[in-house]
């Protein structure tokens, strides 16, 4: 009852005038439908633009399959290398008191902040056959990473590597190890007690953190761009398909690819939202206290 | 100051936060308003102060309807139960705030800043941040801040609420003695009947929207017009319509003329004062308050067979409230 | 960094074996992280020093090169100014106002951060490019579609920033500036300003990180024309597509640079305003 009166009388002192109001939801909505939401339609409408039949060509056929194939690859490989390696540095960073932490900890966010270019071209030092420090020796193995499929993964998950760690890192920060401990003096072991308590606590925050690794392992461009070599039929992402039939003036052909990869992104959205609201019904019922500072931090910034 | 309240309504929804409340605050006094949560003493507080805009009702201040009359302009200063603490300014910027806004001159707003952190023991804290400060200090410079811009009105919404045991004693104190040297008229809202006793003059006990009755401290304890003001104020038995205080409950190992038979099913003491729970052979459970002496004197024990006797009742019928008293047998 | 060999269990903490030990633990995410991050960018800054400082200069101090790493900053500069204020009032809008489908805008934020950054490009050039739906001049292949393409990958990061802190921000704060005097105006500029700011910087400089390197959507729509639309990103892969490695390493360490100080004062942000309990 406080809380409503508190809600309802904000209005009035701040909010202002219905006019002031309007203006900026105007504004906002405005800038969304301009930036985000016109341009979107658009190209579901401009991908069938020169007819179904030619949307439909430029997705079935070898490369367009071909490139389909190898995305779910991309994302089948790294987003689970990244999601156990996600978990298991987060306990280790939240859990874990170790000289070297600090460094790991801004280690993790780096390649939200590096260029996917520039990531791509670190490998590439690293990789390439003549003179990369690794590359001749692997090749005298006949394993080849540049311009194939190992070289892309490696550059997916890379750039994919912190979502899961930065949704889970503030999860567990939250829940304390008090249940831990409840459960070790019950008799639980490590195994038991990771399974049966930590995990399921933390399994809003980790569902998140895949999804969003999904969306960026599907649609990563300049990094794959850099170490794939982009040759069609072999190395050829979804993304790095697009791109080449909008070069090769198959326009409508791009944007119905554009689209089927919209669609993927769209799907992702939509289980984002899902999530956050499971998660926030959650995230509601354990920290119930009032003001949690920095919390809001963790999510809206640290993550992403 | 004076403050008259006439017939305010305010609804959130479907929930009556405010139903028909009449009120009227003398200039200069000290008021509580009591009641438990919900009772709609906060939005009777927040309406007062021009946060909360009533649906239908008047607020008249010195014979003025401020009714539409903004929280800026009503010359009120308003303690939050969370102090409200500007998180980002120092205690002398929190304290100058309204100073500044009122674009007074520098000199002087140090000054009076000066004066008000004496005032409330804060001289020392000038520099400090709100996340320096323990919650009674943050309290103390909400008032500071609050009294800075002279208000006509200080309203204080359950000002020590959030503070332990302790402080909370010792700032009732203070808030009495500032009163007595600020003499502004004062409003504040509590949920604690003791708080409200020993700090106010006047007493408003508030239930379901509803102002149940108004008027001193010892008047409202000794006639209360409600059963709900005579359990909200003070500590009561009940037996059917009639409401009995504990220290009015007369224990005897015979038979008397009103009294009925109980058994003492346990016996606590609390330094001066016994406190005796008793299960009568019929109706509830019942428990009478008596000096150590008393007790002593009648050599009580557990599982003991007594007789009960109310010297002093209330009864709240169809005919009215009255106290019954009943002649020392 | 410490190595795996010497961590022991501290004696606090003989009651808990983690799962597979901590060492394994501790061990696993160090190898991952020298794998994938530590080692590819420990072969850039060695790449970059190979020709000597005087290579690094001349491959930096390039004109091509000086033009795309101004143009990007000036550009991530404007989209970051764009954003603070757009960011700002629809976080507002969205925490403070009220109005029907108000969830779907609130869904729709996160649309970047879901979307491929190439169908990105692609699909602000449906619309703005030349050959677009509105086909405005003077957006595809200049300076402008560059900022259009960064405005709509950056978007959500001020807004996700700020949302929660204003969600959290104290109302009874704003009621007791309006209790001393306070307009609304003034509220706003002195009481929810100050107290969001370190959110919209800290977003702020999430978004310019993430400008600073963009290239995926900006890749078509530019037009990657040197001096005029081309942003470091670009630069560094023509520099790749031709050959050029050390023009390539030379300006990716300055990105690398320029990524590494955004991290390092965000982190300052969030230390910074969590020790003012904020």
């Amino acid at each position: 009852m406080a809380a409503r009166g508190i809600a309802d009388s904000r209005i009035n002192v701040v909010q202002g005038s219905r006019r002031a109001r309007l203006t900026m939801r105007t504004i906002g909505i405005g800038y969304l439908l301009l930036l985000l939401v016109i341009p979107v339609i658009t190209v579901f409408i401009k991908a069938f633009e020169d007819g179904a039949a030619n949307a439909w060509e430029t997705i079935t056929s070898p490369e367009g399959m071909h490139a389909f194939w190898l995305t779910l690859v991309m994302v089948v490989v790294s987003v689970p290398l990244n999601t156990i390696f996600g978990v298991v540095c987060a306990i280790v960073l939240v859990r874990h008191k170790f000289r070297g932490k600090a460094l790991i900890n801004s280690l993790i966010d780096l390649p939200f902040a590096i260029s996917p270019v520039v990531v791509g071209l670190a490998l590439m030092l690293v990789f390439n056959q003549r003179d990369g420090w690794f590359g001749p020796w692997l090749a005298d193995h006949g394993i080849r990473v540049l311009f194939s499929p190992i070289g892309m993964i490696f550059a997916t998950v890379f750039v994919s590597m912190p979502f899961v760690v930065r949704e889970v890192v503030p999860v567990l920060q939250e829940i304390g190890d008090d249940q831990e401990q409840a459960a070790r003096t019950l008799g639980a072991n490590g195994w038991q007690t990771f399974w049966r308590i930590t995990l399921p606590s933390i399994r809003w925050g980790v569902t998140y953190g895949v999804v969003l690794s999904t969306a960026r392992a599907l649609g990563e461009f300049g990094a794959v761009a850099v170490v794939s070599g982009k040759i069609s039929g072999v190395t050829e992402t979804l993304p790095l398909y697009v791109s080449k039939q909008y070069e090769t003036f198959n326009v409508s052909g791009a944007y119905a690819a554009a689209v089927l990869l919209a669609l993927l992104g769209l799907a992702t959205l939509f289980a984002m939202n899902l999530i956050e609201r499971g998660g926030r019904k959650r995230d509601q019922a354990i920290t119930n206290t009032g003001h949690t500072p920095g919390t809001g931090l963790s999510r809206g910034e640290e993550t992403r | 100051m004076s403050i008259v309240v006439n017939s305010v309504t305010k609804r959130f929804g479907d929930f009556v936060a405010l139903d028909n409340v009449n009120l009227e605050v003398r200039d200069g006094s000290l008021t509580a308003l009591l009641g438990p949560s919900g009772s709609g003493k906060s939005t009777l507080l927040r309406v007062i102060a021009g946060l909360e805009q009533p649906d239908t009702g008047t607020v008249v201040m010195n014979g003025q309807d401020v009714t539409r009359v903004p929280v800026q302009d009503r010359g009120v200063g308003f303690c939050f139960q969370h102090y409200a603490a500007f998180k980002h300014m120092t205690v002398r910027d929190n304290v100058a705030f309204g100073l500044k806004i009122r674009k007074r001159p520098k000199a002087e707003i140090e000054k009076r800043v000066r004066e008000l952190l004496e005032l409330v023991h804060l001289e020392g804290f000038i520099d400090r941040y709100p996340g320096q400060l323990s919650g009674g200090q943050r309290q103390r410079m909400a008032l500071a801040r609050a009294l800075a811009v002279e208000p006509k009105v200080l309203l204080l919404d359950e000002p020590f609420g959030a503070l332990d045991a302790k402080v909370r004693e010792e700032l009732r104190a203070w808030l009495r003695r500032l009163h007595d040297e600020v003499h502004v008229t004062t409003i504040f809202v509590t949920h604690d009947q003791e708080e409200a006793m020993d700090v106010a003059e006047q007493i408003v006990v508030m239930n379901e929207g509803r102002i149940e009755q108004a008027g001193a401290p010892r008047e409202l304890y000794e006639h209360p017009k409600t059963e709900f003001v005579m359990s909200f104020v003070g500590p009561v038995n009940r037996l059917g319509y009639e409401f009995v205080r504990p220290h009015d409950l007369e224990i005897g190992h015979v038979p008397k003329q009103g009294a009925i038979e109980a058994m003492i099913e346990r016996i606590v003491h609390l330094g001066f004062e016994v406190r005796v729970e008793l299960s009568p052979a019929e109706g509830d459970r019942l428990w009478a308050q008596l000096t150590r002496q008393q007790a002593e004197e009648l050599e009580l024990a557990e599982n003991q067979i007594v007789y009960v006797r109310p010297a002093r009742k209330k009864v709240f019928d169809e005919n009215g409230p009255r106290t019954e008293e009943l002649l020392p047998a | 960094m410490s190595s795996v060999g010497h961590i022991e269990a501290p004696p606090k903490r003989v009651h808990m074996p983690r799962f597979g030990g901590a060492a394994l633990s501790r061990g696993f995410v160090i190898t991952y992280l020298s794998v994938l991050v530590l080692i590819p960018i420990a072969a850039l800054a060695v790449r970059s020093t190979e020709d000597g400082w005087d290579g690094f200069w001349t491959a930096v101090s390039h004109p091509m090169a000086v033009d795309a790493i101004i143009l990007t900053i000036l550009a991530s500069l404007a989209v970051v100014v764009i954003n603070a204020v757009m960011g700002t009032l629809l976080a507002w809008v969205l925490v403070r106002d009220d109005f029907p489908g108000k969830g779907i805008l609130n869904s729709l934020i996160d649309l970047p951060f879901a979307l491929p950054t190439i169908v990105a490009g692609l699909v602000l050039m449906a619309l703005y490019g030349e050959t677009g739906v509105l086909g405005i001049e003077g957006i595809s292949f200049t300076i402008a579609g560059v900022i259009l393409a960064l405005l709509f990958v950056t978007l959500p990061f001020v807004i996700r920033a700020v949302q929660p802190t204003l969600m959290e921000l104290d109302l009874e704060m704003e009621e007791a500036a309006a209790s001393l005097g306070a307009r609304p105006f003034t509220i706003v500029r002195r009481i929810i300003l100050p107290n969001l700011a370190p959110a919209i910087l800290a977003g702020s400089a999430l978004a310019f990180a993430r400008a600073v390197g963009e290239f995926g959507a900006v890749a078509l729509i530019s037009g990657n024309i040197p001096g005029k639309t081309q942003v470091a990103a670009l630069f560094i892969y023509s520099r790749i597509e031709s050959g050029d490695m050390s023009g390539a390493t030379a300006v990716s360490v300055v990105l690398l640079a320029i990524s590494v100080s955004i991290l390092f004062g965000f982190h300052m942000i969030n230390r910074w305003s969590t020790r003012h309990g904020r």
